[in-house]
């Protein structure tokens, strides 16, 4: 298990140079440039922008120098939008931000949306199955843009019961929102995946040995088939967080948390290159660490995968 | 010999006789308990260092945070910041400013006309590399263009200061209007010990120190920001408002709803909402003039054959409807345009341009008789270009109306085209397009700022117009004391030769609560000062 998450980690380098890379060109691709506005700078303005950014050297002189600043000095560059910011502060800024309410989200999917799916599992076809099921479909309909302004006007127009939005250094009342709003339609689907596969398991022939054993139900239930039957939720969930934890450019706009899925999408607009990177590669590493966790999640669940490791 | 100028007696007098320039709360006015002023700002300020801050809304921070020479009052008029009054030298080109001896910095510095030569030769300055030295070139300070271009040191910029309350400023060539420029951001001292000691991070809560009514308290990038009331400030007795929370909400619609809501006490009407706000809110709803035009371009460079027969390009503006076009499809309380300059503009009269003043009627039929004598229409060819404009619903809009009225009017066949913004203005900027769409707000209160953009030597001419008679008048307008006929002539060229097609002079729409009292709803500028502001009891 060590080594495979060692060589895991290793290739984590390589695959986030050519992550730096590919994007570093592809943003410049784009036609219009940072420092393109309704009123273009006359030329020797933009020559001392240009300058001041190392923007006026060949393409892979600054790609060098972007990667130098990282690997010596963990420096992500400035910011071309807030220019009083470096990349860094931003996302030091935002991402607590983001994290928080994503996390919130997903404790949000994971205690609704997973006893949900076993009761209505356990209650095969009874009145509470269809109403769970009911309940799942419902909320999958109502993506997050669908459903916040819904709240929004329940919530506080309506019963003036919470803020319409900001972040108030992370106080629960303007976290309740952001985090529903993000994970409802996960929910569903997490209630959904865990009582298919629930009702799976209990028909599998290891349960109907412990049935036959005499053993309680209870037990069988929390002690045999509970751990497989959240396999699948658990694949499910592990992109799902990371997207979470990642911020929704909706949320982040339509809250106003402040989080970074804000800085993505105005960073695609405004070409703030250098942001773009460097929440670019913020993700990929999240994504990479999630995916790890998942895996050795997976190997702790399911002795098969733990034998392949 | 020195003269003192026009403006001086004026400002003096106003000084005097009323307070003009702080809060006017009238006798007997219930105040509101908790004086905190909270609105929406769309995105994240690009910055809050005066000479590097490029963005609307955070210039309205800074103008609270810093005070320059002179600020504005209700109606868009300088008057006393920093400096008392100014006088000009005979040849226009040398401006002396008197600075008042109570102004202080946050920490209790004394402001110095010294603390305007450093932030001067700091916008200037290429290491500093703000965006806004364009500004610094516009006011034509002797030697600024030169220093942009780094040939020239820094401190030969033509700003000195003789003593601590005098500031003298030197032209490369006379500027009526100067005086009224030295309101923008660009031009507000900044505090040299602030900046050396904390760098990039001087702006930050706690290492900023700034000489304006207010301070920065809190600042939660894309979140929030707040400025709390400066007691060091010179004017500080007679300050109103205790906080200005800015919210950054990024939806317009979730901007409104929260204005609903009451937790913003000013907001932005999403586009087409205004006459329903209008009726539900009629004390809140507002559709104030801007200074801002709204426009399309002929690329006279690369653009079609027919672009270039003055006919056809009077035939397309004549036969837009800009009635329709601002009453039905905008619905915000804009202007028809007929001339590129704003009726709004300060000291600008809006000429009588021929076509203004005939019926939609009229204007179709001449529309048709010039089109049919440039050999198009019905008995000729077929006119066809592609209109080009950045994705926006309401641009959309304009754009739809706009082609159906020449299809249906002149028989022109025009395709849509629209793109990302920053493509947009690469392409438009490139000479890329057949017509595309333009806008423009001005710099400062003045007809130049947009008239300009439409001389041949101007970088954001996009259109490639170019009339000999154009420039020179506007060269002209630069050292005229009345520029007004100047400017008129302009206009009466533009309307013969119709490089652009004037649609619509811009209104700001917005909602203010009505506790909120002393906005400045005829600065057509919207530079409001926060000072200036208080808040009634509900």
């Amino acid at each position: 298990m060590f080594n495979y998450t060692l060589r895991r980690l290793l290739t984590v380098i390589p695959t986030l140079l050519v992550l730096i890379v590919f994007s570093f060109y592809l943003m410049r691709l784009a036609p219009g440039g940072p420092f393109t506005s309704e009123k273009p700078l006359p030329p020797a303005v933009m020559q001392n922008v240009l300058e001041r950014y190392g923007m006026d050297q060949p393409l892979y002189v600054q790609l060098w120098t972007y990667i130098k600043n990282i690997v010596f000095h963990f420096d992500f560059g400035p910011s071309f939008a807030q220019k009083d910011r470096t990349v860094n502060d931003v996302i030091a800024q935002g991402f607590p931000v983001t994290l928080t309410y994503g996390f919130w989200s997903a404790v949000f999917v994971l205690v609704l949306g997973i006893p949900l799916g076993i009761v209505a599992a356990l209650r095969h076809n009874s009145i509470w199955d269809y109403t769970m099921t009911g309940l799942a479909i419902f909320s999958q309909i109502f993506p997050n843009f669908v459903l916040a302004p819904i709240l929004v006007l329940l919530f506080t127009l309506s019963w003036g019961l919470l803020p319409g939005g900001g972040w108030n250094g992370g106080q629960w009342e303007y976290i309740v929102m952001p985090a529903i709003a993000l994970g409802t339609s996960y929910m569903a689907g997490v209630a959904r995946l865990t009582r298919g596969s629930m009702l799976e398991v209990l028909n599998a022939p290891f349960i109907l040995t412990a049935r036959a054993k005499g053993l309680p139900e209870r037990v069988i239930i929390w002690r045999h088939a509970l751990k497989p039957a959240l396999l699948p939720t658990l694949t499910y969930m592990g992109p799902v967080f990371v997207y979470m934890i990642t911020g929704s450019v909706f949320i982040d706009v339509f809250f106003s948390t402040g989080g970074i899925g804000q800085d993505f999408i105005d960073g695609a607009y405004s070409r703030d290159y250098s942001m773009l990177l460097g929440l670019a590669i913020l993700y990929s590493l999240l994504t990479f660490a999630l995916n790890l966790m998942l895996d050795l999640l997976y190997a702790w669940i399911d002795p098969k995968v733990r034998s392949s490791l | 010999m020195k003269y003192r100028s026009a403006i001086v007696p004026f400002l003096l007098s106003t000084t005097l006789m009323t307070a003009a320039f702080a809060a006017d709360v009238p006798e007997g006015t219930q105040l509101a308990a908790d004086q905190t002023f909270t609105y929406r700002v769309l995105d994240e300020f690009s910055s809050f260092d005066p000479q590097v801050v490029e963005d609307v809304n955070g210039s309205e921070v800074v103008r609270d945070l810093f005070e320059g020479l002179y600020n504005q009052n209700a109606d868009g008029e300088i008057v006393p910041g920093v400096a008392l009054s100014h006088t000009v030298s005979e040849d226009n080109m040398t401006y002396t400013f008197t600075l008042r001896d109570d102004a202080r910095w946050s920490d209790g510095k004394p402001v110095t006309a010294g603390d305007f030569v450093y932030a001067w030769q700091r916008a200037v300055n290429p290491e500093l590399a703000s965006p806004y030295a364009w500004y610094m070139e516009l006011m034509s300070i002797q030697n600024g263009a030169a220093i942009i271009a780094g040939e020239k040191p820094i401190t030969d910029l033509g700003v000195s200061a003789p003593d601590d309350h005098t500031l003298v400023v030197h032209l490369s060539q006379p500027l009526p209007y100067f005086a009224k420029m030295v309101t923008h951001a660009t031009t507000f001292p900044s505090p040299k010990w602030a900046i050396e000691e904390h760098g990039q991070e001087w702006t930050r809560p706690g290492n900023i120190v700034s000489n304006g009514a207010y301070v920065l308290t809190e600042h939660v990038p894309k979140e929030r920001s707040v400025r709390e009331r400066n007691e060091m400030y010179w004017d500080n007795d007679k300050t109103v408002l205790e906080r200005v929370v800015t919210l950054v909400i990024g939806d317009e619609a979730q901007g409104l709803t929260r204005w609903r809501a009451g937790e913003v006490d000013k907001t932005d009407i999403p586009s087409g909402q205004y006459p329903t706000l209008k009726e539900e809110f009629p004390d809140q709803a507002y559709a104030l003039p801007r200074l801002c035009n709204y426009y399309m371009t002929f690329n006279l460079k690369d653009g079609p054959e027919p672009f270039q027969d003055v006919r056809v390009r009077q035939a397309l503006s004549y036969a837009l409807d800009r009635d329709v076009i601002v009453d039905r499809v905008l619905q915000g309380g804009q202007f028809p345009a007929y001339t590129f300059t704003p009726g709004a503009t300060d000291g600008f009269e809006v000429p009588e341009v021929d076509y203004a003043n005939m019926t939609q009627a009229d204007r179709d039929a001449k529309a048709k008789e010039l089109l049919a004598e440039a050999g198009y229409g019905p008995d000729g060819d077929t006119l066809s270009f592609t209109y080009l404009y950045n994705t926006s619903e309401s641009h959309q809009q304009i754009a739809i109306v706009a082609s159906q009225m020449w299809k249906q009017k002149l028989g022109v066949e025009v395709t849509l085209e629209n793109q990302e913004w920053k493509v947009f203005l690469e392409t438009r900027g490139n000479q890329n397009f057949e017509l595309a769409r333009g806008a423009w707000c001005g710099d400062y209160n003045e007809a130049s700022t947009f008239l300009d953009l439409l001389t041949s030597q101007s970088g954001y001419n996009d259109g490639k117009y170019s009339n000999a008679r154009v420039d020179e008048l506007m060269a002209e307008a630069k050292s005229s004391q009345d520029a007004s006929p100047l400017y008129f002539e302009v206009e009466e060229i533009l309307s013969q030769d119709m490089p652009v097609i004037p649609i619509y002079h811009a209104s700001i729409n917005m909602m203010l609560s009505d506790q909120i009292m002393g906005w400045p709803v005829n600065n057509v500028e919207q530079n409001w000062y926060a000072k200036d502001l208080y808040k009634v009891a509900e």
